[in-house]
């Protein structure tokens, strides 16, 4: 079971490698995404050194979004859901892998991105490596769930927008915290709650998402 | 047919709640009546705010509401899922917009309430942001069964969504109260101290009474309107395809 | 054709489905259907379209629940093992699942290794004529090559169950005929096949299932 959960993982990896498009295109919208604000509030470096991880945050979180409807609906069009549905793994851990790899070739390549584009926004230097582990912390929980609303909405013509009305209040929390933990840490304060409240997210996340997007998937091969 | 079951419960449903609706109708008019006399006549101002208090009646209630509906639809959800109930299907669905509609109130007369007391039409204080994500966390709700076409699968999928939603909500809450209590500017000031008056107390539960049964009132409406939709449909999908028969349809024997 | 002698994971055992009734968005598609299906043995579901044929092999699948009624695998309610019956059978559905992006024999490697069967890749590609192809990207294969390439999860990984739907679309002559050999080869080991299909693939003292009525019953 465990020889399929990473088979599966690594497929979804090889998939997004060889097409190359997700994780480049994830981060160049995260890019051009965040260059906007410059263009938007003005060059002043105090201004955007005030509002770089709200901005750095927003920008990760709708990247991370933008790639979610994929998630399912290619195994869906072409019948792989089917099979991985009747395969020896159980959906939810199908779905949990499927997660995996979509971190794996999205929210890894925003972290990987998010320090040299908070430099670009004038961060205080302090936040940096807040920033990479809230990151880190908090975009599997992002994946995890925006597979939920990838789920529902897999067999939905034109599901995207719907797909981000359902997904963008739920991110609501990881935002909060993600900022929060780089904020304290730039105002010299632990940051230390916010990065565990991140880490309790996706863990939490990690457990329940799946449950509710494999349920979502079964009813829409129905 | 072992399909029967089906239908049966709805028949009786419109049955019952037929004979239920003048009662919660008239229960409604006279709670939101009197609820609105003593609101606005008979309760004292307020020392500070003066007349502008009087918002309060619509707007507490409201609020209140639209919570109560959200945990309704998630509790007719969760059946829904479990037991397999199509009336749970039926509340969960109409039950959404009436949701929206209160948090709508909520929001817009938070909004007009806030102009005086605050000075600004919006500030980002912490229940007006909960209950302006819960708005959109039914708007994603309401969007979600009108993209698809057919209603049983719809009502899966808004019951995993209901419930994903109520598991969230006290976890946005915690954030949102969280991010509040950093951001706050110390001027706004909080509303109502720990006591209130009892004079304005009962017509805040009066109005929170007859908010109620509106909301019942207008449910057993939206369910019995989606009943004979469906009864509709189902007679449609009979004149197309005559070996097809409905589930949903004519009344068992 | 021969198939290599096999060790069952699942041994065949009989199959059956006692009063199945199929509903699909407010339509009831077939109700009060019954069938049994002994090792060795074949179903050919037959009707015109609309009658249920496909909705009846995912609800045998396991992909659609039955609305009421049961299935049985030896007797047993299957309902209580959706796992175990998972691994017993295949499903070929309409589409094909095969991936632009991999190529032929990543594409099969990835199914056999998800089931554990690693071994048998090469030869079931080699049982439908796909060997010289199996370098080719999925992008490039024709449907009937990619038909094929689904089929070809019959050879690989062994399962007592073949549910198939119109498996013979997209097809040539000669790939019918390769389809037909491993379907017989297939039933002399004591398989099961359940299949939708305007052709016959001489499913060998098979009985067919004529779903055209309005509920349907069968005495196979």
């Amino acid at each position: 079971m465990l020889a399929a959960f990473f088979r599966l993982f690594g497929r979804d990896v090889r998939l997004a490698l060889r097409q190359g498009s997700a994780g480049t295109s994830t981060v160049v919208f995260f890019v051009l995404a965040v260059t906007l604000f410059p263009l938007g509030v003005g060059p002043e470096t105090a201004v955007l050194a005030r509002i770089a991880s709200g901005v750095l945050w927003v920008a990760a979180l709708l990247a991370a979004m933008l790639s979610l409807d994929r998630l399912f609906q290619a195994d869906y069009e072409d019948g792989s859901l089917d099979l991985l549905a009747l395969g020896p793994l159980p959906l939810e851990l199908a779905v949990l892998a499927k997660t995996a790899a979509h971190w794996a070739t999205t929210g890894l390549p925003l972290i990987i991105a998010s320090p040299i584009l908070a430099v670009l926004m004038q961060l205080d230097g302090a936040g940096y490596l807040t920033l990479v582990a809230a990151m880190a912390l908090g975009t599997p929980a992002l994946s995890l769930i925006g597979g939920i609303g990838a789920a529902l909405t897999v067999g939905i013509r034109r599901g995207g927008v719907l797909l981000s009305l359902l997904v963008l209040p739920l991110y609501i929390p990881v935002l909060i915290f993600g900022v929060g933990a780089v904020e304290a840490s730039i105002d010299g304060l632990t940051q230390r709650p916010q990065l565990l409240i991140l880490a309790a997210l996706s863990l939490a996340a990690a457990v329940l998402a799946p449950l509710a997007a494999a349920a979502a998937l079964r009813l829409n091969l129905e | 047919m072992t399909t029967m079951h089906r239908f049966a419960n709805p028949a009786r449903f419109v049955r019952v709640s037929s004979a239920v609706l003048p009662w919660v109708t008239a229960l409604a008019v006279l709670c939101i009546g009197s609820g609105l006399y003593f609101g606005l006549f008979s309760s004292p101002v307020d020392y500070q705010q003066r007349d502008t208090v009087r918002i309060m009646y619509v707007h507490v209630p409201s609020a209140w509401m639209s919570m109560f509906v959200y945990s309704g639809m998630a509790l007719a959800s969760a059946i829904s899922l479990v037991w397999k109930h199509p009336l749970a299907d039926l509340a969960a669905k109409a039950s959404a917009p009436l949701g929206a509609g209160f948090t709508l109130v909520a929001l817009v007369s938070g909004a007009l309430w806030g102009q005086p007391t605050w000075g600004t039409w919006w500030v980002w204080d912490a229940r007006l942001t909960s209950v302006l994500i819960l708005f959109f966390l039914y708007l994603g709700y309401i969007a979600l069964w009108e993209a698809f076409d057919d209603p049983q699968r719809a009502a899966k999928a808004a019951a995993i969504l209901a419930l994903v939603g109520a598991v969230n909500i006290p976890i946005i809450k915690f954030s949102v109260d969280w991010w509040n209590t950093l951001h706050q500017p110390a001027s706004v000031m909080t509303l109502s101290g720990p006591s209130i008056h009892i004079s304005m107390l009962i017509p805040l539960l009066l109005m929170a009474l007859g908010f109620t049964f509106y909301y019942v009132a207008v449910l057993i409406l939206r369910i019995q309107r989606e009943i004979v939709a469906r009864k509709i449909r189902a007679l449609r999908l009979m004149q197309t395809e005559p070996a097809a028969t409905p589930v949903f349809g004519v009344p068992a024997q | 054709m021969t198939l290599p002698a096999l060790d069952w994971t699942t041994p065949p055992a009989p199959f059956a489905g006692r009063s199945l009734t199929c509903i699909r968005g407010d339509r009831l598609v077939f109700s009060d259907l019954s069938f049994s299906l002994e090792p060795g043995r074949a179903l050919l579901l037959q009707g015109p379209n609309g009658t249920g044929k496909s909705s009846l092999l995912r609800l045998l699948a396991g992909l659609l629940p039955p609305a009421a009624g049961d299935l049985l695998w030896a007797n047993a309610p299957v309902r209580a093992t959706q796992e175990d019956h998972r691994a017993r059978l295949h499903y070929v559905g309409h589409l094909d699942a095969v991936k632009p992006a991999l190529t032929a024999r990543e594409n099969l490697a990835f199914w056999a290794g998800m089931a554990g069967e690693a071994a048998r890749v090469d030869a079931a590609l080699d049982t439908f004529a796909l060997g010289h192809l199996a370098d080719i990207p999925g992008r490039f294969l024709s449907a009937g090559q990619k038909r094929r390439l689904n089929l070809a999860r019959l050879a690989a990984i062994p399962a007592p169950l073949w549910l198939l739907d119109e498996p013979s679309v997209s097809l040539d002559v000669e790939a019918v005929a390769l389809l037909a050999g491993l379907i017989a080869a297939h039933g002399s080991r004591g398989g099961m096949v359940i299949a939708a299909s305007h052709v016959d693939f001489g499913l060998a003292g098979g009985a067919t299932l004529d779903l055209g009525g309005f509920a349907a019953t069968v005495a196979a």
